[in-house]
C-alpha cells in the first residue's frame, strides 16, 4: 500500500513534467499548426536559466586563507556573502525558486525571437519541414549549451529549508516510514498552478478567449480585425515560458545537462500524441497518466513479472493507443489526420 | 518534384559505368582532399547505403521514419553474432543481418504503416526507442548493454572450426574467404556492394512499383481511389528501405566487428534524415552526396583543436588570433554538431531539395543565362541590319 502510495506521487511529479512540456507542444501546435522538435530543448534552456544564475550568485573572491600557515592557500567566497553576510548566503541558497523571476523574461524573448525569425516561415511548409528545421535548431541550441557549460550534469541544490523529505505517511495515515522529498512536492505543486494558470488564462480572460476563437477559425477571427499572428507569437511565447519553467523547477530533481532536451522531447511528443494532437486537456491527461503507468512499472513486483517494462512502457501505450484509438485519448476529429 | 522523364536502359547502364568509375578510383581522386584512407571510404559506401535505402522509403513515398537507426543497430548485433557462432567470412553476416533487419522491419512497418504523417513518425520513433532502451536493458545476454558486442577468443564459429581454420593469438577479422574485411580490400568489398544496392535502388526508381510509390507521396487517397490498395506497396518499401539498413549496419560490424546500442538511439536516426535531406530527398544519386558530404565534413572538422586552429591563424597578432581560434573552436572539434546543424537549418529553410536543387539551380542559372544572351543577340541582330 505504501509502496503504490508513493509509486503514485513519483508518477505524478514526473507526469507534471511531462504534462507541462506537453501543454505547451499542444499549444504551439493548436495555435500555429507548427510541430516543434526544439521545446525540449526550451525546456532545457529553462534548466540552464537556473544554472546561469546559480553561477552569476556564486561569483566569488579570491582571498587567501590565514589559518593555512604552511604553503599559499584560497578560498572562495561569493561576492554575495562578502557583502550582505547571512543575507547573501540566504540569497544563493533559493538561487532556483529566484531563477523563476529570470527565466520567464528569458523565456519569453527567446520563444518570440524564435517564432519571429524562423517558425512564422514555417507556417505554410509542410510538417515534415517544420519537424525538420526544429529539428535542426535543437541541434544548434544544445550544442551552444555545451560549448558554454560543458558536457557534463550541474546538481543544483533546492533550499536547505525544503531539502529534507516530508513525513507525508502521517498525513495520510500511512505510518511514518512514509516519507517524500520535499522539492518533489513542491514540483507537483508547481505543475498544477502552473498547468491551472494557463487553462484560466485561456478560459477566462479575453485574450484567452479570441486565441481560443483564433484556434477553432482563423479567417473568421482576422475578418473581425483582430491581429491573431501577434496573439499567437505571445502563446509561442507563454509555450516557451511554460516549459522553461518547468526546467528551472526541475533542476533539483535531475541535474541539468546538454541532452536533457532532447530526452524529454522524445516522451513529450508520445505524450501529446498519446493525448490527441491539438487538445490541451488531452496532453495534461496523458501527460500525468504516463507517468503513473512509467513510475508503477519501474516498481520490482511489476519487473520481476514483465523484466524491461519500465523502460518501453511509455511508447508500447503510445503504440497500442495509436493503432486502437487512432486521435489520441482525447484528439479532435480533423485535426492531424492523412 | 522528381525526374519523371522516361530514361531509356541504356542511360540508365551509362550512368551506372561512370557512378561505377567514380567509387572505383575514389582512393585515387580523393587524395588531394586528405580523404583517400580506407576507414573513411567505407564509412562513406556503409552510410550512402544506409542512405539510399531511406530513401526508397522518405524520398519516394514521403513517410518520415525516425527510427531507421533501429534496422542499423539489428543488422549490426546480427553480423556480430553470425560472426560469433559461425564463421568469421562475410557472406552470412550480411546475409543474416539483411534478412533478419528486414524480418523486423516487415514487424514494426505492419504496426507503424496503418497511421501516416506525423503519427507514423512518432511510431517509428517509439519503436526504434523502444529497441534501444530493450538492448541496454532487458536484452544484454544478447546485446551485452553499454559494453557493447564483442568477437572473444572462445567464441564458437561452428562453420571455421569445421573448414579447419584454426584461431590463432589474435582475434581474427572478417574476412571474404580470405581478403580482409578492413583496409583498401575492405573499401573495394563495401564499394562493390553499394554499387550492387545502388543498380537495384535504380531498377526500383525506374520500375512501375517505383512510380506507385511516387503516387503514394503525391496524392494517397487518390490513389486509393483508382483502386489500388497502397498498403503492400508501402509496406514493400518500409521493408526494402529496412534490409537497406540492415545491410549498411552489417557492414558497420564487417569494419569493426563491435555493435553497441547507441547505433540505434534515436539520434542515429536523426543522422540519417540529414544525411538524405542534405543530398536531397527523392533525388538519385543526392543520398549518396550527402553521405559523402556529411561524413566528410565530420572527419575534416572535428578532428581540428584549439591547438591546430591557433598554429592556423599565427599569422594575426596574438590577441586576434586567440579570439578568432576561439570562435571558430565553437564549430570544429567537439563543436561540429554545431555546425551540422546550422547547415542543416539552412538547408531546409533556403534549399528544401538539398545539394541536388543546389546544382540543379546553378545548372539552370548557367544555362538560362547563356541562352538568354543568345537570345538577346538574335534579337539585337536584326535591329542592327535595319539600321
Amino acid at each position: 500500500m505504501d509502496a503504490i502510495f508513493l509509486q503514485i506521487l513519483n508518477g505524478l511529479d514526473k507526469g507534471g513534467a511531462y504534462a507541462l512540456i506537453a501543454l505547451g507542444l499542444t499549444l504551439v501546435f493548436g495555435t500555429l499548426g507548427v510541430v516543434n522538435f526544439a521545446h525540449g530543448a526550451i525546456f532545457m534552456m529553462g534548466a540552464f536559466c537556473a544554472v546561469t544564475l546559480e553561477k552569476i550568485l556564486t561569483l566569488s573572491l579570491r582571498v587567501k586563507d590565514e589559518s593555512v600557515t604552511f604553503f599559499d592557500a584560497y578560498k572562495e567566497t561569493p561576492y554575495l556573502e562578502v557583502w550582505f553576510g547571512d543575507t547573501g548566503t540566504a540569497i544563493i541558497d533559493w538561487s532556483v525558486p529566484l531563477s523563476i523571476i529570470l527565466a520567464i523574461p528569458v523565456m519569453l524573448l527567446i520563444g518570440i525571437v524564435m517564432e519571429r525569425s524562423l517558425i512564422r516561415y514555417f507556417y505554410k511548409r509542410p510538417h515534415a519541414d517544420q519537424i525538420l528545421v526544429t529539428f535542426g535548431l535543437a541541434i544548434v541550441m544544445q550544442e551552444l549549451i555545451k560549448a558554454f557549460f560543458g558536457a557534463n550534469p550541474i546538481p543544483q541544490g533546492a533550499p536547505d529549508i525544503v531539502a529534507g523529505s516530508a513525513a507525508i505517511g502521517a498525513v495520510f495515515g500511512l505510518g511514518e516510514a512514509v516519507v517524500y522529498p520535499w522539492w518533489r512536492l513542491i514540483y507537483l505543486a508547481f505543475s498544477l498552478v502552473t498547468i491551472g494558470l494557463v487553462f484560466s488564462f485561456l478560459h477566462f480572460t479575453t485574450y484567452g478567449m479570441v486565441v481560443r476563437a483564433g484556434m477553432a477559425d482563423r479567417e473568421t477571427v482576422e475578418l473581425l480585425g483582430i491581429n491573431i499572428e501577434r496573439r499567437f507569437t505571445i502563446v509561442f511565447g507563454m509555450a516557451a515560458v511554460v516549459a522553461g519553467l518547468a526546467g528551472v523547477m526541475y533542476t533539483p530533481v535531475l541535474p541539468p545537462d546538454y541532452h536533457l532536451g532532447m530526452d524529454f522531447l522524445v516522451l513529450s511528443f508520445v505524450v501529446v500524441v498519446v493525448g490527441g494532437m491539438g487538445s490541451l486537456p488531452g496532453a495534461v491527461l496523458a501527460g500525468f497518466l504516463l507517468g503513473i503507468l512509467q513510475s508503477f512499472s519501474s516498481m520490482t513486483e511489476v519487473k520481476d513479472i514483465f523484466p524491461g517494462i519500465d523502460q518501453v512502457i511509455i511508447y508500447l501505450v503510445a503504440v497500442v493507443i495509436l493503432l486502437t484509438r487512432p486521435r489520441g485519448l482525447m484528439g479532435r476529429r480533423g485535426v492531424m489526420e492523412s | 518534384m522528381t525526374n519523371t522523364k522516361i530514361v531509356s536502359p541504356k542511360q540508365d547502364i551509362l550512368y551506372m559505368v561512370i557512378l561505377s568509375a567514380v567509387v572505383l578510383t575514389m582512393p585515387i581522386w580523393l587524395q588531394p582532399f586528405g580523404a583517400a584512407y580506407p576507414d573513411l571510404m567505407q564509412k562513406f559506401m556503409i552510410f550512402g547505403i544506409f542512405a539510399i535505402g531511406y530513401n526508397i522509403l522518405f524520398g519516394l513515398t514521403g513517410y518520415l521514419s525516425f527510427g531507421h537507426a533501429a534496422f542499423l543497430g539489428v543488422g549490426s548485433y546480427t553480423a556480430v553474432w553470425s560472426f560469433k557462432l559461425l564463421s568469421m567470412n562475410v557472406i552470412p553476416a550480411l546475409i543474416f543481418g539483411t534478412v533478419l533487419s528486414g524480418l523486423f522491419a516487415l514487424a514494426i512497418g505492419f504496426v507503424s504503416l496503418r497511421r501516416s504523417g506525423i503519427y507514423f513518425s512518432i511510431l517509428t520513433l517509439a519503436f526504434a526507442q523502444m529497441s534501444y532502451n530493450l538492448a541496454y536493458s532487458v536484452l544484454t545476454p544478447i546485446t551485452n548493454g553499454e559494453t557493447g558486442l564483442q568477437l572473444t577468443q572462445g567464441d564458437a564459429r561452428i562453420l571455421d572450426r569445421a573448414a579447419g581454420i584454426q584461431a590463432d593469438a589474435s582475434l581474427p577479422t572478417p574476412n571474404l574467404f580470405g581478403i580482409e574485411g578492413i583496409g583498401y580490400s575492405g573499401f573495394y568489398i563495401c564499394a562493390a556492394l553499394m554499387l550492387i544496392s545502388f543498380f537495384i535502388y535504380l531498377r526500383i526508381f525506374r520500375s512501375p512499383f517505383g512510380l506507385k510509390l511516387r503516387a503514394i507521396k503525391s496524392n494517397q487517397s487518390r490513389m486509393g481511389y483508382t483502386g489500388y490498395n497502397t498498403r503492400p506497396y508501402l509496406m514493400t518499401a518500409f521493408v526494402i528501405s529496412g534490409m537497406y539498413a540492415g545491410l549498411a549496419g552489417s557492414l558497420l560490424a564487417v569494419t569493426d566487428p563491435l555493435a553497441g546500442a547507441e547505433r540505434m538511439q534515436w539520434t542515429a536516426s536523426g543522422e540519417i534524415v540529414l544525411i538524405t535531406i542534405l543530398g536531397g530527398v527523392g533525388t538519385l544519386i543526392g543520398p549518396l552526396l550527402g553521405a559523402g558530404v556529411i561524413k566528410y565534413f565530420e572527419n575534416i572538422l572535428s578532428a581540428f583543436n584549439d591547438t591546430v586552429l591557433v598554429n592556423a591563424f599565427s599569422f594575426l597578432p596574438d590577441w586576434l588570433a586567440n579570439g578568432v581560434a576561439s570562435v571558430l573552436g565553437l564549430f570544429v572539434g567537439d563543436g561540429w554538431h554545431l555546425t551540422l546543424g546550422l547547415v542543416f537549418m539552412l538547408i531546409v529553410i533556403f534549399l528544401p531539395g538539398g545539394i541536388m536543387e543546389g546544382i540543379n539551380r546553378l545548372w539552370r542559372l548557367v544555362s538560362n543565362r547563356s541562352s538568354s544572351s543568345a537570345e538577346d543577340k538574335e534579337k539585337e541582330q536584326p535591329s542592327t541590319k535595319e539600321a
